[in-house]
């Protein structure tokens, strides 16, 4: 195994991106599953977090997310240095014909990772949170949906994220060698966008409260 | 027909774009004939042609190549620039013609761009080792017909560098998986299958092209529809080559 020569070349940090992407993927998919805990009332939810507490799950979660982060973004940068110098620069070019979801990995990755910033200071500290008392999920999260500009950035993000991994899922298996349909991205992304968006929107329409 | 040519100019480090109005093509041209008319003109008024390169002009040879109105051979799916016939356009039609641009494509003048990168990856693993002698019978090693059609699919690719050109991340990794899967896929290119992706990719990378992000802009351009299934099957080989200790 030669972990060093692979991260040398570009397709090896896009395997980095691949792998450290799966394991944000399955987080997310676990997170949202989480959140749709909520439609069972209060004591499910806060019972839900309190149980991730009692199992010790939290902080090697976070340690394990942290990584991933920090060298998913590490080996972006570094990719995106590289096609900085090596694309060519055109008096007249045709808007590149990819898909709105690939043309917008870069940036859109980063609007999401300022939302996480966002999101983490909302809802797991508690100080952008109108309600913000730990433990109190349902109240925290009930709080922050009544108002319709919470739930548009909620929505904003979500839609960002769904983008991403629309992408992301087909670029990934295609990193590690399988040319698989950009159905399954696609329908990915939608489950996704989907499950986080039925939280704001059911507390915005007073379904859950 | 007319056509007001904007064609790219250089002769040293930079250039720019020179307008040309041409009020004597036939529809029935080809992108190439229309700028051989235009050398005519430029050669007996004593000015300099514009430089471009051109070889069988059937779209089998790879040599010529250019940006037509911002698409890598022109509007016309799966056609080079010398099969792109002047009918593709509207009388009257502005055309900016520009050389293909990316890092390690140097322009060397007008329309012309140094590819030798792409020899170079070549040169780094697109190739078989066999000991010669008299050629051996055309049927001595089976090849599944499924393996031919992609080896041949793949086998297409004429090396214009169009992938290069389209691509937002200046990637050549269309072209270089071309070349490794057209003799990955086959028996005799087993042997050095791992190492072939190994090397190639390193000289890819170390030619200056970026990495791929999959937005699959070359395919698009690309004249000859070399798939993007190609740069998956490179990444598993290269993937697999990394993994093992095998030195293949």
């Amino acid at each position: 195994m030669d972990t060093i020569g692979l991260y040398r070349t570009t397709v090896g940090k896009k395997v980095v991106m691949a792998v450290t992407g799966a394991g944000m993927l399955l987080y997310v998919v676990v997170h949202m599953l989480g959140n749709l805990t909520v439609f069972s009332g209060p004591d499910a939810i806060n019972g839900y977090g309190h149980w991730l507490r009692d199992i010790g799950v939290v902080w090697p979660t976070r340690v394990a997310l942290l990584a991933c982060v920090a060298l998913h973004f590490v080996a972006a940068y570094q990719l995106t240095a590289k096609a900085r110098r090596a694309r060519g620069r055109y008096e007249h070019r045709r808007r590149v014909q990819g898909s709105y979801a690939a043309r917008t990995m870069r940036w859109g990755g980063v609007i999401i990772a300022l939302f996480v910033v966002y999101h983490l200071l909302d809802l797991t500290v508690g100080w952008l949170n109108p309600n913000g008392v730990p433990g109190e999920i349902h109240a925290n999260v009930v709080a922050d949906f009544r108002h319709w500009y919470v739930v548009l950035a909620y929505t904003v993000a979500v839609l960002a994220l769904g983008f991403h991994i629309r992408h992301g899922v087909w670029s990934a298996t295609q990193t590690l060698g399988v040319t698989t349909s950009r159905v399954i991205g696609l329908g990915v992304a939608v489950t996704i966008c989907a499950g986080f968006l039925s939280v704001p929107f059911a507390v915005f329409t007073g379904l859950v409260s | 027909m007319k056509l007001t040519l904007r064609i790219w100019r250089q002769s040293g480090a930079t250039g720019r774009l020179v307008e040309y109005p041409m009020d004597d093509l036939s529809p029935d041209m080809s992108f190439l004939e229309a700028l051989d008319v235009l050398n005519e003109r430029l050669i007996t008024s004593g000015q300099e042609p514009v430089a471009f390169d051109h070889d069988c002009r059937e779209g089998i040879c790879g040599m010529c190549g250019m940006m037509i109105n911002g698409m890598a051979h022109g509007p016309e799916k799966a056609t080079t620039a010398c099969q792109l016939h002047l009918r593709h356009f509207r009388d009257g039609d502005v055309v900016t013609v520009e050389p293909w641009r990316a890092e390690p494509f140097p322009v060397v003048r007008d329309l012309v761009v140094d590819r030798s990168a792409f020899d170079r990856i070549v040169a780094a693993g697109g190739y078989i080792s066999v000991p010669t002698g008299s050629a051996p019978d055309a049927h001595a090693t089976p090849v599944p017909k499924p393996d031919a059609d992609t080896a041949f699919e793949a086998a297409a690719c004429i090396g214009c560098g169009a992938c290069v050109a389209a691509c937002p991340n200046g990637s050549a990794m269309l072209f270089t998986a071309a070349k490794a899967t057209h003799l990955g896929v086959l028996p005799q290119g087993q042997p050095e299958r791992y190492s072939r992706a190994r090397d190639m990719v390193a000289e890819h990378d170390a030619s200056g092209f970026g990495g791929c992000t999959n937005t699959g802009e070359c395919t698009s351009a690309c004249p000859k529809g070399i798939p993007l299934t190609t740069i998956a099957r490179l990444n598993a080989d290269l993937l697999r080559a990394h993994t093992t200790r095998s030195d293949r």
